[in-house]
């Protein structure tokens, strides 16, 4: 209560004491003569425009310098795709055209400002217009723009095609719904089976249709596991509202839509060791990962490539988090190997199983040791 | 006539009534006006005035109101991303349930529903309720009369019906803050199939009903308002105002008001579809959904188009807010500097030419929607294209104040503030626009900053720049200019300190609209960034609340305005008298013979736009 009062009052003295100094510079311009507290009001407005010109460039290569952490391409922000590090270096190109586009344009503002700031008697130049002047500044962004555009949509061409029909690329899925991803791997025979959105309940989470042979050997793991060095076709889907498929680390971003299934194709090129061990070498990442105690392991040693969600969809939008893990060939194929087909380990058998009672050609020969529960679903992480 | 036509001497106060006599038009407007029927009472000249200059200060107003409520609501959701650890409970007195409190901790927390409720109305508020009513309809309608040499609005009694559908519109969206179930709170934007579904966010129930009934007469008050600029514009010039001789303020206004005009039906369209998705059951905007447990009977429509048909709009609506403010500024930083505005044709050209691209680059927010990358590849090249008439426009700004006396003024500050800001945040745009390098930075806070720098604080600049310059042709009274000056240096300071520092989140990849950053390990990174945005917010907000109090005070007690033109402006509005009549002028409307930037020309400080040509004289703007 006291602390609200002492709020009120220290916000009325304030509102109090600007007040009164616009009253008094008010009186002293009128004793001094209106024209000349103008010319003096205007020089101090020019020197502080070219001091703030001075301050404000300062400022932003000192926070550029303080974060360059996050630049993008720069070692601890590199890029961990194929694709990503030619948008970071086209990043860092328009970077450089509209630094120097900036730098010079500010100075000639402020610089401007200041140099002409009034003074009673000055002669202006009356120039209303230069053709020749205005053709130059005409021309002269077109062209940085054509180079721009030319550049980006060969980049960006390149990295949104999808894959051709003759060629061998690994496809997994990712649906988004309120408020978590669910993944889905295509099993031994490479292919992702069908689904209807009709089908979804509580232990089939996508809709797959089970008499669809494809569907029963799918997996549905709780992390994100890719092989390094080979591409992916990640099929996006959404099960309720709009999420996006969001990669940082990798530049991958694409919404997920609703009964249209989206894609994006990349390449992983750094597995999460790699990764570690480049951002051991920045001294930020030395520090405890946990502030509280200085004994937990370094930042680096605790670094996960994330999967988020990039279009708002609701209450829970901030806190759809998946674990990406880049690993070796080798490491993937022996993770591959013990993930559980979704439909043996959970639907098989059950109600839901529209070959309950029937022999299929994959069932394990009896009799079957127990498999061994583990817990698929991954839906609430 | 001689003595005016020689320009030997600088023009006098009592010539431009001697002018306005000699050359005016009569048309007869007291006669029939006599005894002004339209402002017998108080209820016809203070709320439901047919007056364009009081209907420009009901919106005016209005607008200031709004602009205090979403900055007020970004404050509190700004206190959460900075301080998410700090206890809001002494918010609940204000927030009541979207607060809760932890009964043995006695720690507040933001609700995270209501923090999406918060980002939305700041969204929706700040970009229709202030940027686009408080600054197009306030100043198209106190200047398009003014400058063109008109008496009023060609229809004022559509113009009020403008300002109070405007006023109904707010009304409503007050209303839905109250509701139990929320106001709506799934962005400003409104993508279905969050926004069409109350089982997908509490906000999607009445909140979005009356948000979409809200906007719907939002859009009724623009549609009324800009008819009536373009009619206004086009057929009540005075005589010898071509459109050559307009101040570029009208050129931006009238432009304003046809974008406006073609834009905002096709979002009025999309939003009877996603009304009548939301209560007849039909499919536009919904397909293959499974929500609350239950797979919905909605088949075939794509969320997508709801996309198309909002950006059709939502493109267009960012230079609805900005041109205004471009126009502003460039008569404010002419008059300030005593010096015509740089290359007139080139700053008309470059708004007829934003004005078009704005209509063919709306997908360009849309990249990493679905759409076929195909497509992109033109809106890519129309929206760089932009970048060339925007450069143009920034040129001619910096030239205008080369070789000028810059008289510093509150407004010219705010004006050389807004090049300032349109430059930064413009330059942007180059990256965001540019598909491929927007795959990393889309809905990250690079877009947060681009476009908060660009037509947030550019525009509200270029509001502030008008306020304090034609407040005298408002109240009669000026503005506090230290006070004034106090405004502009924190808000400058201050709203760079907010922005700058989202550029790095974005180039981080930290996602906008995120109630907390701490669930992942790549966005927890910046908590003592967040902090200084949060204060620097605060202290910006403080800023406004001097302008809000020298505001409301110099009605009352400002310094008098004791001479008809007291900045030695060319434009019609300064030849009125200092308390303006209904109607305008007294007697006759004054004619034009030039353009209106005739300032240092011949040795002259300026030469007023009623002043005939001398002889063998050419108008400059020709």
């Amino acid at each position: 209560m006291t602390t609200t009062l002492l709020a009120i009052a220290c916000i009325l003295m304030i509102t109090v004491v600007i007040i009164q100094i616009g009253k008094v510079t008010d009186l002293a311009n009128r004793l001094k003569g209106e024209e000349e507290a103008q010319n003096a009001s205007n020089q101090r407005s020019g020197i502080a425009l070219m001091a703030f010109m001075f301050a404000f460039l300062i400022f932003c290569v000192a926070s550029a310098l303080y974060y360059k952490n996050w630049m993008l391409g720069y070692g601890p922000h590199m890029s961990a795709s194929e694709h990503g590090g030619r948008l970071d270096s086209m990043f860092n190109v328009t970077l450089f055209f509209t630094g120097i586009v900036f730098v010079i344009t500010h100075i000639a503002l402020f610089y401007f400002g200041y140099k002409y700031s009034g003074k009673t008697g000055r002669k202006v130049l009356y120039i209303p217009h230069d053709n020749r002047l205005e053709i130059v500044w005409t021309v002269v962004p077109a062209v940085v723009m054509t180079f721009l555009v030319i550049s980006g949509l060969d980049a960006w061409n390149e990295v949104m095609a999808d894959v051709g029909t003759d060629e061998e690329v690994m496809e997994i899925e990712a649906t988004g719904y309120q408020f978590a991803w669910h993944l889905r791997y295509p099993g031994p025979d490479g292919k992702l089976g069908a689904r209807d959105f009709r089908l979804i309940n509580a232990v089939n989470p996508l809709g797959q249709d089970w008499t669809d042979a494809k569907n029963q050997d799918d997996l549905h793991p709780s992390e994100l596991v890719l092989p390094v060095g080979k591409p992916v076709r990640v099929r996006i889907t959404a099960r309720d509202v709009l999420h996006n498929f969001d990669l940082p680390h990798f530049r991958v971003k694409m919404d997920a839509v609703p009964g249209m299934p989206t894609h994006f194709v990349f390449t992983p090129i750094r597995t999460t060791e790699e990764y570690r061990r480049e951002l051991s070498k920045y001294k930020e990442y030395q520090a405890p990962s946990d502030p509280a105690n200085p004994a937990s392991d370094p930042l680096w040693k605790t670094f996960n490539y994330e999967l988020a969600c990039a279009e708002l969809c609701g209450s829970g939008h901030y806190s759809m988090r998946r674990v990406v893990r880049i690993v070796s060939e080798e490491e993937y194929n022996t993770w591959l190997a013990e993930q559980p087909s979704y439909y043996r380990a959970s639907i098989r058998n059950t109600d839901e199983d529209p070959f309950k009672g029937q022999a299929l050609p994959g069932d394990p020969p009896p009799p079957p040791p127990p498999p061994a529960p583990i817990d698929t679903t991954g839906v609430n992480q | 006539m001689a003595t005016a036509a020689k320009q030997t001497t600088a023009p006098v106060q009592h010539d431009e009534d001697l002018l306005i006599q000699e050359y005016g038009y009569d048309d007869h407007f007291h006669e029939h006006h006599e005894g002004d029927k339209y402002q017998s009472n108080f209820i016809s000249t203070y709320i439901f005035s047919q007056d364009h200059k009081m209907i420009a200060r009901q919106f005016l107003i209005t607008g200031i109101f709004w602009a205090i409520i979403g900055g007020l609501m970004s404050l509190v959701f700004r206190l959460q991303l900075g301080f998410p650890e700090e206890s809001l409970a002494w918010l609940k007195p204000f927030l009541g349930k979207w607060i809760t409190v932890n009964a043995e901790t006695g720690m507040g927390t933001l609700a995270p529903e209501f923090y999406y409720a918060l980002v939305t109305m700041h969204g929706t508020i700040i970009v229709f309720f202030v940027l686009t009513a408080g600054l197009s309809g306030t100043f198209s309608n106190l200047l398009i009369p003014l400058q063109v040499g008109a008496r009023d609005m060609a229809s004022p009694f559509l113009n009020m019906l403008s300002y109070w559908f405007f006023f109904l519109a707010g009304a409503v969206m007050f209303f839905s803050l109250f509701l139990s179930t929320g106001p709506f709170a799934g962005g400003w934007t409104a993508y279905p199939p969050l926004s069409a579904l109350p089982q997908a966010s509490s906000g999607s129930a009445g909140g979005m009903t009356l948000w979409l009934l809200s906007l719907t007469f939002f859009v009724i008050s623009v549609l009324l308002g800009g008819i009536n600029y373009i009619t206004t514009v086009l057929n009540l010039r005075t005589k010898g105002m071509n459109m050559w001789r307009l101040p570029l303020t009208i050129w931006a206004f009238f432009v304003t008001a046809i974008l406006a005009l073609l834009s905002f039906p096709v979002l009025v369209s999309g939003f009877f579809l996603l009304i009548f998705d939301r209560t007849l059951g039909t499919s536009f905007f919904l397909n293959e959904i499974f929500v609350g447990g239950q797979a919905l009977d909605h088949v075939g429509g794509s969320p997508i188009l709801f996309q198309h048909l909002f950006w059709f709009l939502g493109h267009p609506e960012v230079y609805i807010i900005i041109l205004p403010a471009m126009g502003i500024v460039s008569e404010v930083l002419s008059v300030s500097a005593r010096k015509p505005i740089f290359g007139y044709k080139a700053m008309v050209f470059s708004i007829l030419a934003i004005g078009f691209l704005s209509f063919i680059v709306w997908a360009h927010h849309m990249f990493m929607s679905g759409v076929n990358p195909f497509i992109s590849n033109f809106f890519v090249v129309f929206t760089l294209i932009i970048a060339v008439p925007s450069a143009v426009k920034v040129f001619n700004w910096i030239t205008t104040i080369y070789g000028g006396n810059m008289r510093y003024t509150s407004a010219a500050l705010f004006a050389v503030g807004f090049v300032s800001m349109f430059i930064s945040g413009g330059l942007t745009g180059i990256f965001l626009g540019n598909s491929a390098i927007d795959i990393q930075m889309h809905d990250t806070y690079f877009v947060v900053a681009h476009f908060h720098i660009v037509m947030g604080v550019a525009a509200f600049f270029g509001m502030f720049a008008g306020v304090y310059h034609w407040y005298p042709k408002m109240f009669g009274r000026f503005m506090n200019e230290t006070m004034g000056k106090i405004h502009f240096w924190g808000t400058l300071i201050g709203a760079y300190a907010i922005f700058w520092p989202m550029h790095y989140l974005g180039m981080a990849g930290v996602p906008r609209r995120y109630y907390r950053f701490d669930n992942f390990d790549t966005f927890s990174h910046f908590s003592a960034m967040n902090q200084f945005i949060t204060i620097a917010a605060i202290l910006v907000f403080a800023c406004q609340l001097v302008f809000v109090i020298n505001f409301f005070r110099s009605i009352w007690v400002g310094k008098k305005l004791t001479e008809k033109n007291p900045y030695g402006a060319n434009t019609l509005e300064w030849t009125t008298p200092i308390e303006v009549p209904h109607g305008n002028w007294p007697g006759k409307i004054p004619a034009v013979h030039r353009w209106a930037y005739d300032y240092g020309k011949g040795g002259q400080d300026h030469i007023s736009q009623i002043v005939p040509l001398a002889e063998g004289e050419g108008d400059s703007g020709h």
